[in-house]
């Protein structure tokens, strides 16, 4: 596997204006020459597509929803970074570069990161004249906030919807488009495979989820631009479609995938509340600015009556452990702390899978409506979904799924392993190393469709291999029946067991093995389990309907086949990956305060799988990475 | 909770359709309006008959792609809620649910309980964006924009295009929607240079895909789970005719 990352030469700062300098340009009047394939609508998705139709490709755009406009970006809530130093706080493109490297505990390539800080003041730039409405200060002048894992403040937001007016900003530019004619928008279409040609993509394969259609499209490029794989866990903060389906099809057919045991586990979720769950809500982490988390001393009082605990009972953990970060501890350790508790037994609410989240002490210094302004609307969500006034009693949190820093690999140029296949976003492994800071996906996602792709994807068509085939090629043809005879068999056992049901077993034994804590016994018996899962799913499965019509069913089992075989390559990883980083923590890898305990000499370096085909084992391959520009530093937040 | 639920089948657009009655036992009241449809489908695929086809995605009010009407209600009886948050111990247990898909002329019925909303991706396309070359874009600061300003423009942008006025409104006019779309941008300073054709065209797209006309009833703007004022639709209103003038002048 060549795992060229294609980094240009010369000073950090310079690199990308050097590469952008010295890519190769496609004539204006050539590019309706080109036709570009972009799965995804997203930021990374609607980016990509508006800004290569504008600038003259034909782009044919799909998504599963039913508008572009509905993509999972649009849940993100908090904001986006970017290094504008407009709050004169000491920001720079390289203390934004410096802190995602860091925050990213080591594990990404410091190139990549770099270009990304350099854009991020032009996304800010892009979207305000859209008409994105960021909040604002009296003056007029754009506002910020600062956001967790940073000490300035750069972030930018519009209310607690930032994801959703980035992403109206992105569809506005994609609908101009399509009006133009230079994007063909096909909504309620899944990608189930690509195609390539003497290694190079060429298209894909759809299934037309109204009618059942299963349709090749053939490009002169691919773009995966198809968001991460959170729910294999069943339980996580993502939309209820979010997929792997896209990218681990195109593992299936070469591309790598790198580092998929980065997972990031946000600490403030409301707690599963019974077997009914679905998804699991996100709750603004600045809630942690004022309440203070607890759980009882004593497991028996559980089940009391919270404000019925004494002070003297109770159990600050995040304060006793971490005396100067205290409830504002970062992610994973908040997270993991919550565990432990839970663990021991000390958990509440059903299940015994919550901690408290306390805000009587902030209540009675500010009084009510203080923190009412402050967070009135998350109190609101809280009560919505759990019956419970928050005001009154401790709210109940807990940990959940939130992002995934891994996915397919790509180069400098945003390429994967397949020439012409080409990754953005969440999709992709590029920026975030083992751990994301907050506000900076929806920055990535952004940098790559806006920024990124409209100079890179030149280089690839003006070189050799580049051209589109006919949907009617033998190439096309063989993908093609191979998929309509993998729907052909989900819709023909009549098992007894239902795909969620399956989907449910599995994220279980995710969450148990390959959650907030690993270690080598877990991940093996997990392996072991999703084979075993695996095995029943092929013989118990229940599908009803057919595959000629709209049916939910039949594209869940899809999408749980594919993260069934996933699961099991994320276990492999956070096997093999024998060291603590970022949101992957093993056990067995932490100092004496149960912090992470990375291995640079070993494991500096991203992981890439490479498929070997149905029931092999499939092989490591390694991009070692190399800092030139920071120096490897232990985390700690006493 | 025991619950009997009167749900809308319709195998397809130019099928016939009609309420069919399940009973469903053992809702949990904290489990949400979609986790109890996923119960009744896990019931119904167990007995071997087809699940309920519905619409959803997000499952937190955001992505708009829910769209139930709920004992007449679009998304349900409550205020400011999308049907995905609407949470079961809302209701008695032993009531009887009718639950219905957004019916309007320009919502096409799928299947079952799903619409075709694409009207409203054709509204938009018609005007509802700023025309900027990607890159191209002065600094973000470069045009203060006074926060009031800000704030309503961010109040309009809000709508979730879920459709819920449509189906509230007896004449399945799609005024609030377009109004909260075109008024986002024609309140904004980088909005004005298309501000009269964007206003004409959004407005022709809408009567082009078949929505009625807006009586000022009313009911849109009660039904919307995000709250978007009918003032806009009184602004739209204005521009409408502003821009109408100025083009006969010209
Ligand atoms: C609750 C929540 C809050 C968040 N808040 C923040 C925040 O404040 N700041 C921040 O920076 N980040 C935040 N994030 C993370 C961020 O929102 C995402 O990482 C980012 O939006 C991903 O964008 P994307 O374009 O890569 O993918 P997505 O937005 O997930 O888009 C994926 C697209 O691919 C399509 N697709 C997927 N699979 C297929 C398939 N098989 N066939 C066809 N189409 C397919 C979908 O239809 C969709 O259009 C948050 C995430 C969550 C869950
Ligand atoms: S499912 Fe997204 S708003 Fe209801």
């Amino acid at each position: 596997m060549n795992l060229d990352s294609k980094t240009p030469d010369g000073p950090l700062a310079e690199k990308w204006d050097n590469h952008r300098f010295s890519s190769k340009l496609v004539n204006p009047a050539n590019k309706r020459k080109y036709r570009i394939i972009v799965v995804g609508s997203g930021l990374a998705g609607g980016a990509a597509a508006a800004t290569l139709g504008e600038l003259g490709y034909n782009v044919d755009c799909f998504c599963y929803q039913d508008s572009p406009r509905r993509a999972h970006s649009i849940a993100a809530q908090g904001g986006i970074n970017a290094a504008k130093n407009y709050q004169n706080d000491g920001d720079s493109i390289h203390r934004l570069f410096y802190d995602t490297i860091k925050g990213g505990d080591f594990r990404s390539r410091e190139a990549n990161v770099h270009r990304l800080a350099q854009v991020s003041a032009n996304i800010i730039d892009q979207c305000v004249a859209q008409g994105v409405p960021f909040a604002r200060e009296y003056g007029g002048l754009l506002a910020n906030r600062s956001f967790g894992g940073a000490q300035v403040s750069r972030t930018f937001y519009a209310r607690g919807q930032t994801g959703q007016q980035l992403l109206l900003g992105a569809y506005s530019a994609l609908s101009r488009q399509i009006a133009a004619g230079q994007v063909t928008m096909h909504t309620r279409h899944e990608m189930l495979d690509i195609v390539s040609v003497d290694g190079h993509a060429k298209g894909i394969i759809t299934r037309n989820l109204v009618t059942g259609e299963v349709d090749p499209w053939t490009a002169d490029a691919v773009l995966l631009c198809t968001g991460g794989y959170g729910n294999a866990y069943y339980l996580s903060t993502n939309a209820t479609g979010c997929n792997v389906t896209a990218t681990y099809r195109a593992y299936m057919r070469g591309a790598g995938f790198a580092n998929p045991c980065y997972t990031q586990i946000h600490p403030t979720c409301i707690p599963v509340s019974g077997d009914h769950q679905s998804k699991l809500t996100l709750m603004s982490e600045s809630l942690r600015n004022d309440g203070r988390v607890w759980v009882p001393k004593d497991a028996a009082d559980c089940s009391k009556y919270p404000t019925d605990i004494p002070e003297g009972e109770r159990d600050y953990y995040l304060e006793r452990k971490y005396p100067s970060f205290g409830n504002l501890a970062p992610r994973d350790i908040s997270s993991r702390s919550a565990k432990e508790a839970c663990d021991e037994g000390r958990g509440v609410g059903p299940g015994g899978r919550g901690v408290y989240l306390d805000f009587s002490d902030a209540i009675s210094r500010l009084g009510e409506s203080a923190i009412r302004e402050r967070y009135g609307n998350l109190f609101q969500m809280y009560e919505r979904i759990t019956g419970e006034n928050g005001y009154k009693r401790p709210m109940r949190i807990y940990p959940a799924i939130h992002y995934t820093m891994g996915g397919l690999w790509v180069d400098y140029n945003l390429m994967s392993t397949i020439p012409g296949c080409f990754v953005l976003g969440e999709a992709n492994f590029s920026d975030h190393g083992a751990n994301r800071l907050g506000a900076s996906a929806l920055m990535q996602g952004l940098s790559d469709g806006y920024f990124v792709i409209p100079y890179t994807i030149g280089n690839y068509l003006a070189s050799a291999g580049a051209g589109a085939i006919s949907p009617d090629g033998p190439e096309v043809k063989e993908v093609l029946d191979s998929v309509k005879q993998r729907v052909d068999q989900l819709v023909s056992p009549k098992g007894k067991r239902s795909s969620r049901s399956y989907h449910k077993e599995l994220g279980q034994i995710m969450w148990e093995y390959a959650g907030m804590a690993r270690n080598e016994s877990g991940l093996k018996k997990a392996i072991g389990e999703i084979q075993e899962l695996r095995d029943d799913f092929s013989k118990n499965l229940l599908v009803s309907g057919s595959g000629k019509t709209l049916n939910a069913e039949l594209e869940r089992a899809g999408r749980t086949r594919d993260f069934i075989d996933f699961g099991e390559l994320l276990c492999r990883d956070a096997l093999e990956r024998n060291e603590s980083c970022g949101g992957h923590f093993r056990e067995e890898h932490q100092t004496e305060d149960g912090e992470a305990m990375r291995d640079d000499e070993n494991f500096a370096h991203a992981a890439v799988w490479e498929y070997k085909g149905e029931g092999k084992t499939p092989d490591r391959h390694t991009e070692d990475l190399s800092f030139e520009n920071v120096e490897l530093a232990v985390r700690s937040y006493k | 909770m025991k619950l009997t639920l009167k749900i809308w089948r319709q195998a397809g657009p130019e099928k016939s359709g009609s309420f069919e009655t399940h009973e469903l036992d053992g809702v949990s009241e904290d489990s949400s309006f979609l986790e109890m449809l996923d119960q009744l489908n896990e019931q119904l695929l167990a007995d071997g008959k087809e699940p309920i086809a519905f619409d959803h995605d997000c499952r937190e009010g955001i992505c708009g792609t829910c769209s139930l009407t709920i004992n007449g209600h679009p998304h349900g009886p409550e205020n400011s809620t999308t049907s995905c948050q609407l949470h079961m111990r809302k209701f008695k247990d032993g009531e009887t649910l009718t639950i219905e898909p957004f019916r309007a002329r320009a919502f096409p019925l799928v299947r079952d309980l799903v619409v075709d909303r694409s009207a409203f991706d054709r509204i938009t396309q018609a005007g509802g964006y700023i025309t900027v070359r990607t890159g191209s874009a002065p600094d973000g600061n470069a045009i203060p924009i006074p926060k009031p300003d800000s704030d309503s423009a961010m109040d309009a942008a809000a709508c979730i295009g879920c459709g819920a006025c449509v189906a509230s409104c007896k004449n399945a006019s799609a005024m609030l929607f377009t109004a909260a779309k075109a008024g986002h941008l024609n309140m904004l300073p980088q909005g004005q240079a298309e501000k009269d054709k964007r206003t004409l065209d959004m407005v022709s797209a809408m009567d082009d895909a078949g929505f009625g006309n807006c009586r000022n009833y009313g009911e849109c703007s009660a039904a919307c789970p995000k709250d978007i004022s009918l003032d806009f639709i009184a602004k739209l209103n204005r521009d409408h005719a502003k821009a109408n003038l100025k083009k006969l002048l010209s």
